[in-house]
């Protein structure tokens, strides 16, 4: 019976971590090429939530009912909303500060991330909002008493999760654009010198870390059905905490983070105390950075005068 | 000439008009009312049109040659540090006025005013404090509220558990806030930036979630009461406890349940002007001359012999500190504490006051800690605007003047025979990279 708890904690943790790595992609991806945590991107996952529910309202109101059909267009019109905010917001809160201290780009984001939390807040009201459940019913293991279930939601977040990764890989390793970005990643100034436009390729980190985050943001809304104005605040801490443990700056690292760090606060939850689950992902974040700030799949970065 | 500038100037608002429509138009334009939606897309089209015109009006008031000016002398302003010439007058008389005015406020004031006043007291004090962590020694601390909150329940959880009281708690706060400071400075000195920020943010979540959650000692999400304070024994309060003495009845005044407010804000007043006095002390000494230099360059400062660790845990216990001290004003004000005043909005709106205050003033900070807390109070209508206007101020602020609106003059030393021998540099300007 316990192993059925235990599996049961597991195939949670996992749902959650593929989450958590979708968003810390976004972190990953911005810090690889600028140096600089975008401390907005929890709110833009926060906003694709929203942008998402109400996708689905206004499909509803249209008339259309397939879950599959309505899925998977919700999915692609909140990436593309939610990637004009990312690169709104390379536009406004990054672009005009480079080359200024190096204060000043975290404490805009900070401004950006209190502006979207705030500017939600005011349009959509403070409570919560919902979404109906597109799909239920689950995949059962065990006898009626005692059993592990992964609900059908849960599959579609594997396997969207999946989909996702799969694209962005191949756009990171065999196109023009992702050459463009790894490059621009080792070295922005020797990038620019061989005529790679690096303030494109910025904007585009930011834009690709929106989508993902927004891949994020939907499944999450669709699995649990409700969201608020501040849940980009702990889901972007985390999300962090997954890119630092996976190592920043590396894609796998923020996958292998994520799923990590999920089922760890799973086990957490289910064993040790629900209250405390986000005191164990911050002190596993403290600990991390202290120990090892590279992460898993990191290498240490030496600093250079 | 005219439609070879007025093309791209269309084609940049047709974009920033498309854009802002994307921004603006589901999260505004459609409010989500259960599972469906009400239309208020107007709402979102004058928002783009208006985002959009001022666009274009920047772009215009750019073209023209006066314009340019301006934006080269924003550009110019960054950079370089003005030095005191050592002809400055001193402003003794300025700050004893102001000294005797603030001492005799709460003789005009009345009771809203001056609680309104005790509450911008409050935040000059976590601003001087934050002032020091992220203003002078440049370490962006996002957890401030976590000290304010540890001086905060101090004396709600002291009184409660150890019987201690107002005097001692503004003693002991001071102490245990910045213990907790160095406990958060360890593992972050190695860090930089945005590392530190993380991790700082992380701590404050978890003092915070501790504070919610642990219900036997704190008392979760009910909070604490606090007791009110008393002075040389004597109480405030209209009828004296068994054995003590309440202050109106020694004094054989008539009760007034103001002289409490009264009391706050005095003592508030002179701890922030000692704050005041002990920061602007550091800051000319070799301590805090190292703060700023670390600021400017670690990896610099750390080969010519600088101890990044010592100097690194000194600003971040010293800011503790200070927000400790400011916690405890706040609950011996407030009478109750709960943890829903310890969010990240608070070291949100802490670390506003510091960056509109130019990271660094403590003029600066103080002025913006008074405009913060005064404001809203006066722009009630605007309550809910408040967080909103101070992420676009924070973000303006950045690009326009990443180190704050008044241009701090350094001290320098002089040799005392050469101020007759003829006129110093005005000012020198060293480029810091």
């Amino acid at each position: 019976m316990d192993v059925y708890i235990l599996l049961q904690q597991l195939f949670n943790g996992i749902t959650l971590g593929t989450i958590y790595g979708l968003i810390a992609v976004g972190y990953t991806m911005v810090y690889g090429v600028i140096r600089m945590i975008n401390f907005a991107h929890g709110d833009v996952y926060m906003v694709s939530a929203y942008i998402a529910a109400i996708t689905l309202a206004v499909l509803t109101f249209f008339g259309i009912q397939s879950a599959p059909f309505a899925l998977i267009s919700v999915l692609v019109i909140t990436c593309a909303v939610t990637a004009v905010y990312g690169w709104a917001i390379e536009r406004v809160a990054y672009r005009p500060l480079r080359g200024s201290t190096k204060l000043a780009p975290l404490i805009s984001a900070i401004g950006i991330s209190l502006m979207l939390q705030s500017y939600v807040q005011i349009s959509q009201g403070a409570r919560d909002q919902g979404v109906p459940t597109l799909i239920s019913g689950a995949f059962r293991f065990g006898d009626g008493v005692h059993f592990a279930q992964i609900t059908y939601m849960q599959t579609v977040i594997l396997f969207a999760s999946l989909i996702a990764m799969g694209i962005l890989t191949y756009v990171i390793n065999y196109t023009r654009i992702g050459r463009e970005c790894r490059a621009t990643q080792q070295n922005i100034r020797m990038s620019a010198v061989l005529g790679v436009n690096t303030d494109r390729i910025i904007s585009t980190v930011f834009v690709i870390g929106a989508a993902t985050a927004a891949v994020g943001g939907v499944l999450v809304t669709f699995n649990y059905g409700s969201f608020n104005f501040f849940i980009g605040f702990v889901m972007g801490i985390k999300a962090f905490t997954a890119a630092v443990l996976g190592g920043i700056g590396s894609l796998p690292g923020a996958v292998l983070g994520g799923i990590l760090l999920g089922l760890t606060e799973a086990l957490f939850a289910g064993y040790v105390s629900t209250d405390y689950k986000d005191v164990f992902a911050f002190a596993l974040l403290i600990t991390l950075l202290f120990f090892r700030p590279y992460g898993l799949l990191g290498r240490p970065e030496i600093q250079k005068v | 000439m005219q439609t070879n500038r007025l093309l791209p100037l269309f084609k940049q608002a047709l974009l920033t008009f498309t854009v802002s429509l994307i921004l603006f138009g589901p999260i505004s334009g459609l409010v989500l009312e259960g599972f469906s939606f009400r239309n208020e897309l107007t709402r979102a089209v004058v928002l783009a049109a208006i985002v959009t015109a001022g666009r274009v009006a920047i772009s215009l008031v750019q073209m023209t040659s006066l314009g340019q000016a301006l934006t080269r002398r924003m550009a110019d302003s960054g950079v370089g540090v003005t030095v005191m010439t050592g002809t400055e007058k001193s402003p003794v008389l300025i700050l004893a006025l102001l000294f005797v005015a603030g001492l005799s406020l709460p003789f005009f004031a009345d009771k809203y005013f001056l609680g309104i006043a005790i509450l911008a007291l409050i935040y000059c004090l976590l601003g001087l404090g934050l002032n020091i962590v992220v203003g002078l020694a440049g370490l962006l601390d996002l957890g401030f509220v976590a000290f304010y909150a540890v001086g905060a329940y101090l004396l709600a959880l002291g009184s409660q558990y150890l019987g201690l009281g107002f005097w001692g708690a503004l003693i002991i706060a001071p102490l245990l806030a910045g213990l907790f400071g160095m406990v958060l400075a360890f593992p972050v000195l190695k860090m930089h930036g945005d590392y530190l920020a993380i991790v700082t943010l992380g701590f404050g979540e978890i003092i915070r979630l501790v504070l919610n959650n642990w219900l036997d000692f704190t008392g979760g999400p009910n909070g604490a009461p606090v007791p009110a304070p008393t002075v040389f024994g004597l109480e405030f309060t209209r009828t004296a406890k068994q054995g003590g003495v309440s202050i109106h009845d020694y004094l054989g005044i008539p009760y007034s349940a103001d002289y409490k407010f009264w009391f706050i804000y005095l003592v508030l007043f002179l701890v922030v002007c000692l704050v005041i006095y002990a920061v602007e002390r550091l800051r000319v000494m070799p301590l805090g001359r190292m703060w700023e230099a670390l600021r400017e360059d670690e990896i610099a400062c750390r080969s010519l012999g600088v101890n990044h660790v010592f100097t690194k845990l000194t600003a971040f216990m010293l800011g503790a500190s200070t927000g400790g001290l400011a916690g405890v004003f706040f609950a011996v004000h407030q009478g109750f504490v709960n943890p829903t005043s310890f969010t990240f909005f608070e070291s949100a709106l802490i670390l506003a006051i510091v960056v509109l205050g130019g990271l660094g003033s403590t003029v600066g900070v103080i002025a913006a800690a008074l405009v913060l807390t005064i404001l809203p109070e006066l722009l009630r209508d605007f309550a809910e605007y408040r967080v909103l206007i101070f992420g676009v101020l924070m973000v303006v602020m950045m690009i326009w003047k990443p180190r704050g609106l008044v241009r701090i003059k350094r001290p320098a030393f002089f040799p005392s025979t050469t101020t007759d021998a003829g006129p110093l540099p005005l000012t020198a300007k060293a480029e810091v990279a």
